[in-house]
């Protein structure tokens, strides 16, 4: 078995107008042996930055404290937050650092931009950037992700309609995947609000 | 805690600390994964009055295509393009850092980077890591010496050519470019020739696909032609799309936390200077 299928994870991310969603699923396994059901991989950086590790658990939540404390050095010196470009770089340089011995994980970065223009990427475990208009996938469940996502997206939809709809696109890939699932975690981030659900799955 | 510190951005280069972990991971039978590669059909060919870069769009993982619409052509200098091909962090990376490597040149010299500084720069790095550094990259550029066009090996060998292609669909390019090359040919003449051979890439090699990039490098001039074509439209498209309604999933809870809008910052604070 692949690294990447020892703990199982399902991400997807997706742009809207003006907003954002990001959604995970909630399954932590030893090989196929379920040891949680309300795991978190959506990590917050910033009000308006989110970045969801899939892929090996430890090195995810690894990675996480390496970032947030990236970020507070960067909040000292700077006396802002960083942007998702300049945060989707930084990523990318942690990542390739170890490129002959490297951390197994996939991020999915999703923020707000200046002027609230959506901003989404993905990234191998080496540090290489997919940005995507539309939507990212990532984790064992990617390749359903992958074929979920490109028949239901559609651009420039409203809120409430891309939490329906990437909800929709995570359950259903979800359920082809063994080592994802246990239902799911979506945030939908607009300018004004932050819409953080849990999603009512199939639990097997 | 002292280890921790050493977490602070370091002076760069890589970093082998988890190599004996993942070591142990891979004996135990855990194979090592998938990474993104570019599978890539790249080409350059000089013409009358320099040098015209292509390359296809797609970037796969494995045997699924991770993005549909990647950039393969990647920035240099002002004068100065690099196609990449191989895995997709390595070629990003190497150009990246070669790309600031001559910028700070540009400012010591206060001069217009060379070609040949370029793929002398990237030689060296790719022949130290003696190859696991897996990038393959095609060089072009117009400087004051004239066009110039280059081919690198991951190992570190180098090609200077009037026409070159690198990649899966190497061999379908190169089939065009053995046909119809032939020196001294016009823009146009230029920009159809480098389309064709991409085009033959994308529709043989299975490893290349979608768009046609384009990037034109002549003297004073560059101009990057971004999805140049688009042989592989996306035309099975469902009008209606799907239409999921309000209330359609099944929500456990939900927490909504406002923001404070970050433009309504006060500033009334600032004390005047008094003399």
């Amino acid at each position: 078995m692949s690294i990447f299928e020892y703990n199982g994870s399902a991400l997807v991310a997706m742009v809207g107008k003006n907003c954002f969603a990001i959604a995970s699923d909630r399954r932590l396994g030893v090989n196929l042996q379920t040891v949680a059901t309300d795991f978190q991989r959506i990590f917050k950086i910033h009000d308006k930055l989110y970045i969801g590790l899939s892929g090996l658990a430890t090195d995810a939540q690894t990675m996480y404290q390496r970032l947030v404390f990236r970020h507070k050095l960067y909040q000292l010196r700077e006396e802002r937050d960083m942007k998702p470009q300049t945060f989707a770089s930084l990523v990318s340089a942690l990542l390739y650092e170890k490129r002959f011995g490297p951390y197994f994980c996939q991020p999915v970065i999703a923020g707000l931009g200046d002027d609230d223009v959506p901003f989404i990427c993905t990234m191998d475990c080496l540090g290489a950037k997919e940005l995507a208009k539309d939507f990212v996938v990532s984790g064992t469940a990617s390749e359903s992700l992958y074929g979920a996502c490109e028949s239901m997206y559609k651009p420039n939809m409203e809120s409430e309609e891309l939490f329906e709809t990437i909800s929709q696109a995570l359950l259903s890939s979800v359920d082809r995947d063994c080592l994802s699932g246990w239902g799911g975690h979506v945030l939908l981030v607009t300018p004004t609000e932050v819409q953080e659900r849990t999603l009512k799955g199939r639990m097997d | 805690m002292a280890r921790f510190a050493a977490d602070v951005p370091t002076r760069g280069g890589f970093s082998f600390d988890l190599c004996q972990r993942n070591e142990m991971l891979l004996k135990k039978g855990n194979q090592l994964p998938t990474f993104r590669k570019t599978g890539t059909t790249i080409v350059g060919l000089v013409f009358e009055d320099g040098v015209i870069l292509g390359a296809d769009t797609r970037a796969t993982e494995g045997p699924i295509v991770a993005d549909k619409n990647c950039e393969k052509i990647h920035y240099m200098a002002p004068n100065i393009y690099c196609c990449g091909a191989g895995t997709a962090a390595d070629t990003e990376a190497v150009t990246d850092m070669v790309s600031s490597q001559l910028q700070l040149h540009r400012y010591a010299t206060g001069r217009e980077s060379r070609v040949i500084t370029a793929l002398t720069l990237l030689k060296s790095h790719l022949f130290s890591y003696q190859g696991h550094v897996s990038a393959a990259l095609v060089l072009g550029g117009v400087d004051i010496t004239g066009p110039h066009l280059h081919t690198v090996y991951p190992h570190g060998s180098t090609d200077t050519l009037p026409f070159a292609t690198m990649g899966s669909g190497s061999l379908a390019a190169m089939a065009i470019f053995e046909s119809k090359f032939r020196e001294g040919l016009t823009r146009d003449e230029g920009i159809k020739l480098v389309s064709e051979a991409i085009c033959s890439g994308i529709f043989n090699d299975l490893g290349s696909g979608s768009n046609v990039d384009v990037c034109v490098i002549t003297r004073g001039q560059t101009e990057y032609l971004r999805n140049h074509q688009l042989p592989n439209p996306r035309t099975y498209v469902s009008s209606r799309g799907y239409n999921f309604l309000k209330g359609h999933t099944e929500v456990l809870s939900t927490k909504i936390t406002p923001l404070k809008s970050s433009k309504v910052e006060a500033a009334a604070e600032v004390d005047e200077m008094e003399e």
